[in-house]
């Protein structure tokens, strides 16, 4: 049972790494990556978003979405469940979870309000949330699978992207030819670290 | 086909109206009320969230204002009108006639005048530079010109010219960013007022100074003479003007500084 756990753990953060290996969430990796601090700050905010929208939408997915539905009105008949709707439903549910845990973070904790800060409301765009819960739901998986798949998802990008902006803080004092400057050799440099991760792919099979 | 289509509709009326609620009720429990003053404040400042007041941004330093910690004069950027205009909001009194201060780099070496021992190659940023050899320039207390200052500006004040960092005092608001990049500790703070500057900071006996910069400051006291008592101030063998007793400008005239180290920064 524990291997299980731990083969999930190590395959979500480093073999499937969302960011790396399945391309979601490019925007805040390249975004955020210039410089290592606001890099750490997305990192906490994106692990915290990753687990309860994981959770909250599993929760839905599992008790709403792909309930079956079976029942009579007059003398229509409606059968089906609604799982196609899965998009939709998330989009709106993480984007108000965010706002609900902005808001909420402001009043109970306002230090951890004061280091997420700017990066909370960002994550409403990051892809890589939404992906999460789209895996959840695609998989379908129970709740404590979903929320730890959650978990491990945001530490994978948190990984990436640390790593990712440590290169390109060095990269900013290295000499890099005219036509390389600026976003190209970060594209490239990417690149290279996503070949660097498929290198794990041996690790869980 | 029809029924899940109305059934969809239900559904995402039903999410909205609970997602609604939800996000109205929470922004009610856990409102946090906001001193409006800091908006206003906020208003007034410049925004450039250059950091010249110690401040995280601007509207960090409107937080602080209002919560008490900070005065609105410790924005080095704002003009005096808003700072009245923000103590007026906060019902505070000012105090008139702040002389705006501006940095000046007080080098004169650039590649023409400054003696150079070697090339130099490597990363482009000056506390870089100075790490090996001290800099490639003769003189070891000069500019070395490769613009860790000039970045460093948010107002786009320095220039580099012909190797060597200038101020550009119109452009300058005073936020002292540059100050703390320069290795060599070349920028000062001056007032505005004052356009009459020593070029050279080189504390190195005559000499040994003019051999690698050709617009050093040799120490001939000139300009010292000609000036009434502590409006210029000897360091060794460098002058300084007294920016508190500042020199009249027409000084450089009749000093005549024979290696125009002492210049007028209007004229030009």
């Amino acid at each position: 049972m524990s291997q299980e756990w731990l083969a999930i753990t190590i395959g979500t953060i480093l073999v499937n790494n969302f960011v790396l290996s399945k391309f979601l969430g490019i925007c805040p990796f390249l975004g955020v990556s210039r410089k290592l601090g606001p890099a750490l700050g997305m990192s906490g905010a994106v692990i915290f978003v990753m687990t309860i929208a994981s959770f909250f939408a599993s929760i839905i997915n599992n008790f709403i979405l792909t309930a079956d539905i079976s029942f009579t009105i007059g003398s229509y008949h409606i059968a089906g469940n609604l799982i196609f709707m899965k998009t939709l439903v998330f989009i709106a549910v993480i984007a108000s979870l965010v706002q609900v845990v902005e808001l909420s973070l402001q009043k109970l904790s306002p230090p951890l309000y004061a280091s997420l800060g700017i990066y909370l409301p960002l994550i409403t765009t990051n892809c890589a949330v939404m992906g999460c819960a789209l895996e959840n739901a695609k998989t379908g998986r129970g709740i404590l699978y979903s929320t730890v798949f959650g978990f491990c998802t945001g530490i994978g990008f948190a990984i990436a992207l640390i790593l990712f902006a440590s290169l390109r803080e060095k990269l900013d004092l290295a000499k890099v030819p005219k036509p390389f400057e600026g976003m190209a050799i970060a594209l490239v440099t990417a690149g290279i670290l996503a070949m660097g991760f498929t290198g794990f792919s041996a690790l869980v099979k | 086909m029809l029924d899940l289509v109305i059934l969809s509709a239900v559904l995402v009326v039903c999410m909205g109206i609970v997602l609604g609620l939800t996000i109205g009720i929470v922004a009610k429990v856990f409102e946090v009320k906001q001193d409006e003053r800091i908006e206003l404040v906020e208003e007034e400042l410049p925004g450039a969230n250059c950091g010249g007041c110690g401040f995280a941004g601007c509207s960090d330093f409107a937080k602080a204002i209002v919560g008490g910690t900070a005065t609105p004069d410790q924005c080095p950027v704002c003009a005096e009108e808003s700072v009245e205009k923000i103590s007026k909001i906060l019902g505070l009194e000012t105090e008139p006639n702040k002389v705006k201060k501006v940095a000046v780099v007080l080098c004169g070496g650039d590649k023409n005048n400054a003696k150079f021992e070697a090339g130099y190659n490597g990363i482009n940023d000056c506390k870089s530079a100075v790490l090996i050899g001290s800099g490639v320039k003769g003189c070891k207390y000069g500019c070395l010109g490769l613009g860790t200052c000039a970045r460093a500006c948010p107002f786009n004040a320095i220039e580099i010219k012909n190797g060597l960092a200038v101020v550009h005092p119109e452009l300058c608001v005073g936020c002292g960013k540059c100050i703390e990049t320069c290795p060599r500790n070349l920028i000062k703070f001056v007032p505005e007022t004052v356009r009459i500057h020593v070029f050279c900071n080189s504390p190195e006996k005559g000499p040994a100074k003019k051999k690698v910069c050709s617009v050093a400051c040799i120490g001939c006291r000139k300009c010292w003479k000609n000036a009434e008592e502590n409006q210029i101030i000897m360091k060794g063998f460098l002058a300084r003007v007294n920016y508190d007793f500042p020199p009249p400008p027409e000084i450089v005239e009749a000093a005549g500084c024979p290696t125009g180290c002492l210049r007028r920064t209007d004229g030009d």
